[in-house]
């Protein structure tokens, strides 16, 4: 059903993703979908990595550390912004397109007010691609 | 999180728009984490990510400096006065000595082999194309202030240095003129006039913005430390700037941006609203103003919640356009032969009157020096964390020479244009036998000369929306650069933040206007700065520092 997995990953906030990488990894065991980890850093030395190559090799470390025992080694692919926080939507469809991925698998937080103003990454992004794309929502306690 | 050299190489990796290896570089050795004392939480939904010391502090003496100034009116014009008028006659000498150190200390880098150090590293590849590069320094350094003063300022110092020299009691001038004036001469007054204004306008101005700008590249870039103002004082406080002496540099930096801004965002909507009223009548007032710069503000949030590529970056665009525009307009309507020799000249006399303008002891131009050049050092000192900060962010992969003269020479030469345009169209004016723009007031006197060329309605318009936009612009970069500083150098901060900054800029630059005026925005920018001047010296010592500490490419 699906070929390619897309997780975007911010190395920063691992601990909110755990619940959507558990996710990514059974559906890619359970379809033999390769997975692609997507993550997006900065020129100016961040939380992560110091240099834009310290966060590749994070990155790449990270997805090896995350392969499901499907037989598929995961990819890992890193795009540079300027300004991370506004750029990450579309740097995110872009990237759906580049990795040739048809599903998405992205944690998202649970739906608030603020959303009609500044809506969460995952529901633009959903709006933008033709890819399917699971948000994957904290529990809610 | 761990790193596993041996593995991690295995896994095939797509890097997309990350720079090649960068070659040496010399990164700081040091346990801090990036946002390691930030406060992380999601209070109604909302997220933040905040730097505790530096947010909480910078944010209520705002908050309390903006509530004192709107309930007590009369006592805080007392106190801006009483401040700018010590700041004026005691300081002045230390102002105009550092901004000296600035340029000389420029210069010197350019010429010297420590120019040869690229920033991000011996191999880095710039992130833009020179062209946008130029573009966007520029559009960042000075705004605003072009259209406030493009006029304005060339026309006073001709008016003063025509009136020539007066002495009051006790042997002190109290003319305005620079230097020795130029009593009864037109042409010699002219002359004396740009030389005075470029020197407000050219290398002075943007040697502090280098300094702050290559001192942060250098220390984030190559050194790997975060973007954020303390870090360029890592070769003099060592680990300490991750406690206190490092929250406060970053807290001094960020009112020093903020009063800067709001310096600035003040004269936007001074100018704005006369501009409004001396073409369609709209009232003036106190009332206008509020809702103006309420308008603006709301207006820039949008901007900045649209993010840089859609916000800032197009609204810059369209501003260079519109500012070329009305320059080729006043260039071609205007005295056209007068303006490209008088471009010449006035870069002659620029030159030939630095010595004597830049000096920083035994000025006998009292008025000049102190009410005139203290305010702008300030202003522009006040501006630079900002401005700096802007510039970095876009100038990796230049090497040190080239950062320089780019950054110092480029906006210069485009300052001496404008000003020759604008200011050189005015004064043939008044010499032609004009007094309207000199009799007008200051925020008007652009709108006054623009009524005596043709297509009035038309150029004074775009002078408006050049102006608002202008403002917005600032006051979006401005928001992602104190957010930045108040994130402990996180870039990557929520955005509900930067919106606070946004609507506290707002709030000020009100705040300024209602409680002293014009009168209170120059005395905030040499207060704030003041501080800030001290910090950048010492800055200095840590750019050759790290500069020094760089290793050296050999010659090419």
């Amino acid at each position: 059903m699906f070929n390619k997995i897309m997780v975007p990953v911010d190395l920063a906030h691992l601990g909110a993703l755990e619940k959507a990488l558990t996710v990514a990894a059974d559906l890619s065991r359970h379809y033999g979908a390769a997975l692609c980890y997507v993550g997006v850093t900065t020129s100016q030395p961040s939380a992560v990595a110091r240099t834009p190559e310290e966060y590749e090799h994070k990155l790449r470390a990270f997805a090896h550390e995350h392969a499901p025992d499907s037989g598929h080694e995961p990819t890992a692919r890193v795009y540079n912004s300027h300004d991370p926080v506004t750029d990450l939507d579309d740097i995110l469809v872009r990237a759906i397109d580049d990795v040739g991925a048809d599903l998405v698998v992205m944690a998202t937080h649970l739906p608030t007010h603020l959303d009609a103003i500044m809506p969460p990454n995952g529901a633009k992004i959903a709006k933008h691609t033709e890819a399917s794309v699971f948000l994957v929502r904290p529990d809610a306690s | 999180m761990d790193i596993k050299p041996e593995t991690a190489s295995e896994i095939p990796l797509e890097s997309v728009g990350v720079p090649a290896p960068e070659g040496a570089a010399n990164l700081i050795d040091t346990d801090y984490q990036i946002g390691q004392d930030n406060y992380q939480a999601r209070p109604l939904g909302v997220s933040i990510d905040i730097h505790g010391a530096v947010f909480a502090v910078s944010s209520l003496v705002i908050l309390g400096f903006v509530v004192l100034t709107l309930a007590l009116p009369e006592q805080a014009t007392d106190v801006f006065d009483g401040t700018k008028n010590w700041i004026n006659s005691h300081a002045t000498w230390f102002y105009l000595l550092a901004a000296n150190v600035f340029v000389v200390l420029c210069l010197g880098l350019i010429l010297s082999p420590l120019g040869r150090i690229r920033i991000g590293g011996a191999n880095a590849t710039p992130d833009f194309s020179r062209l946008s590069w130029f573009a966007m320094l520029f559009a960042a350094g000075m705004g605003i202030g072009l259209m406030f003063y493009g006029v304005s300022e060339p026309l006073s110092h001709y008016g003063t240095a025509l009136g020539g020299t007066s002495v009051g009691e006790g042997g002190v001038r109290t003319d305005w003129a620079p230097l020795g004036a130029a009593a009864g001469d037109p042409q010699a007054a002219a002359n004396l006039a740009m030389a005075a204004t470029l020197l407000h306008w050219s290398l002075h101005p943007w040697a502090m913005y280098a300094i702050v700008a290559l001192a942060l590249s250098i220390f984030s870039y190559n050194k790997g430390l975060p973007m954020t103002v303390r870090s360029i004082f890592y070769p003099i406080l060592g680990e300490r700037i991750w406690g206190w002496p490092g929250h406060l540099v970053d807290i001094l930096a960020v009112f020093a941006t903020l009063f800067g801004l709001a310096t600035s965002l003040g004269y936007g909507a001074q100018q704005a609203t006369s501009g409004l009223n001396h073409l369609f009548g709209i009232g003036g007032g106190d009332t206008t103003l509020v809702l103006l710069i309420a308008g603006i503000t709301a207006v820039a949030i949008v901007s900045i919640v649209a993010g840089v590529d859609k916000g800032v970056k197009r609204l810059s665009e369209i501003n260079m356009i519109l500012a070329f525009l009305l320059l080729m307009f006043v260039v071609f309507v205007g005295p056209t032969l007068l303006i490209v020799t008088g471009f010449f000249n006035n870069i002659a006399n620029y030159l030939g009157e630095l010595p004597f303008l830049s000096n920083p002891f035994g000025r006998e131009d009292v008025n000049y020096s102190q009410g005139w050049t203290t305010f702008y050092w300030g202003w522009w000192i006040s501006w630079s964390p900002f401005v700096g900060m802007f510039i970095a962010r876009v100038s990796r992969g230049r090497s040190v020479r080239e950062f320089l003269i780019s950054v110092m020479l480029i906006p210069t030469t485009v300052s001496i244009f404008w000003f020759t345009a604008f200011g050189t169209t005015a004064i043939k004016q008044v010499q032609e036998g004009f007094e309207g723009a000199v009799t007008a007031e200051l925020p008007l006197q652009l709108f006054v000369m623009l009524g005596e060329l043709p297509l009035t309605d038309i150029t004074s318009f775009i002078g408006i929306v050049l102006v608002i936009v202008f403002f917005i612009t600032s006051s979006d970069s401005g928001s992602l650069v104190i957010d930045t500083i108040t994130a402990g150098g996180k870039i990557d901060a929520p955005k509900p933040q930067r919106v606070f900054w946004g609507v506290i800029e707002g709030a000020i630059a009100i705040a300024l206007l209602l409680g002293g005026g014009l009168a209170a925005l120059q005395a905030v920018a040499v207060s704030a700065g003041l501080p800030f001047t001290l910090l950048l010296l010492a800055g200095c010592y840590a750019i050759v520092m790290g500069l020094l500490s760089e290793p050296r490419p050999g010659k090419p």
